[in-house]
């Protein structure tokens, strides 16, 4: 269970917003919603423990998230705006690569059956400095697949993704929810998630 | 909890064999800098030997400055960094295993060289292994104390000019003590204090450098 009690947001001069509260049960999704620089991704980066709330207090299964850091990083998977993959390595090495730092053991075939699930097969050995920009993201969406960990925090997921890999990645966010898990994300497009319970939050 | 460490080195390293170029003119930069010496001062071998050590130092010094702005910079741009500083160890293991990474292919190579460049000099044999075991002993110390820059220069324009003035001062220490040890070999004292000293440096750095880069990191992620 993930709950915000009473958020604010600062930033620079602007207060972005105050009074923010919700509560996230498993088999939830929240949609996060509002204009552009309303502080939805400054929200996000307060969720997951990046950027400290000016007041309030965000707490994972019943106690607050800076008070067991490790402990709640190992539940806690999330997507931010830039892909975090390395140019310079192949889509299969990013996998393994992020897997590892991640403190996960990826084996190898895991890795090759999700790239494969992505809609890479036959780009596992080439550079990503050679692929588009949907097939980086794509990349960096292959680790959801074999993604076990309760809470997604999700920054704008489906931006530059084509409609095949739109609906494959909600339906990947469901059976993440079906699970029991949590998600919490970003989105200018709404796309139906066709299964959990969906909530929306607007901000600013 | 060193798993962590060795999959960062693992991958630090699998990227700088990918960009060989960063390593190879770091080491071509101090190549030519220390060759300029001998070639401007003339051929005195009493006065050569004199300035070898000092030259070789200030060389590796800012051929070391020279990969420091990238350390965290590229891990920065493209996202990683955030899922490092997510992974669920400790933030400063992680740089313990970047600091390493980085000596691994900045400090390690320069030693390498070393001797060899010291022959231009005109430094004895004696001389040269000091030479060698000075700067293995000390680079970790300037790739531990760099990190701490890097982190706190990460992502301001002009970044690089601040990084060194930032930094030099501190590597002051091991300098004196890195260009002490060849001194006190040449003149007949024995180095081995010196080489102790570096050592201690050595390792406070690495013990204590990665968790002060990680609070600066932490405030840069913000």
């Amino acid at each position: 269970m993930l709950e915000a009690d009473n958020l604010e947001c600062v930033r620079g001069e602007r207060r972005l917003f105050a009074g923010l509260s919700f509560t996230l049960e498993g088999g939830e999704l929240l949609y996060l919603q509002g204009r552009n620089g309303a502080g939805k991704t400054s929200l996000l980066r307060m969720l997951i423990g990046l950027l400290p709330p000016e007041a309030g207090e965000i707490r994972w299964q019943g106690e607050a998230i800076h008070r067991q850091a490790d402990a709640f990083r190992a539940e806690l998977c999330y997507l931010g705006h830039l892909n975090a993959i390395k140019e310079e390595l192949t889509p299969l090495e990013n996998l393994l690569a992020s897997a590892h730092l991640a403190g996960e053991s990826l084996s190898e075939d895991d890795a090759l059956d999700a790239l494969e699930q992505v809609g890479l097969a036959g780009r596992e050995d080439l550079a990503c400095k050679y692929l588009s920009q949907g097939q980086k993201r794509r990349v960096s969406l292959a680790r959801l697949v074999k993604e076990q960990r309760a809470l997604w925090v999700l920054d704008e997921p489906f931006v530059a993704l084509d409609v095949a890999a739109v609906d494959w990645l909600a339906g990947l966010i469901s059976a993440h929810l079906q699970r029991g898990g949590l998600a919490v994300m970003t989105t200018h497009q709404p796309v139906a998630i066709p299964a959990g319970t969906v909530r929306e939050l607007r901000i600013g | 909890m060193f798993k962590i460490i060795t999959s960062v080195i693992a991958r630090d390293l699998k990227l700088a064999m990918r960009r060989q170029a960063d390593i190879v003119s770091a080491l071509f930069f101090f190549i030519i800098v220390v060759s300029l010496f001998p070639l401007g001062i003339g051929p005195e071998p009493d006065l050569l030997r004199k300035l070898a050590p000092g030259v070789l130092w200030v060389a590796a010094l800012l051929a070391t400055m020279l990969s420091l702005p990238r350390m965290f910079a590229d891990d920065h741009r493209d996202g990683t960094l955030e899922q490092l500083a997510l992974a669920p160890h400790p933030l400063g293991m992680v740089i313990t295993g970047k600091v390493i990474a980085h000596w691994l292919v900045s400090g390690l190579p320069l030693a390498m060289i070393a001797p060899v460049l010291g022959i231009q000099f005109d430094l004895s044999s004696d001389a040269l292994l000091v030479l060698t075991g000075a700067i293995l002993l000390g680079t970790p110390a300037l790739s531990g104390i760099g990190a701490i820059g890097a982190a706190l220069t990460l992502g301001l324009r002009g970044g690089g000019v601040l990084l060194s003035l930032l930094v030099l001062p501190l590597y002051i220490p091991v300098l004196i003590f890195g260009a002490g040890a060849v001194d006190a070999t040449v003149s007949g004292l024995g180095g081995e204090g010196h080489l102790s000293l570096l050592a201690a440096m050595t390792l406070a750095a690495i013990g204590f450098a990665p968790w002060a880069s990680a609070a600066a990191l932490k405030i840069a992620l913000e």
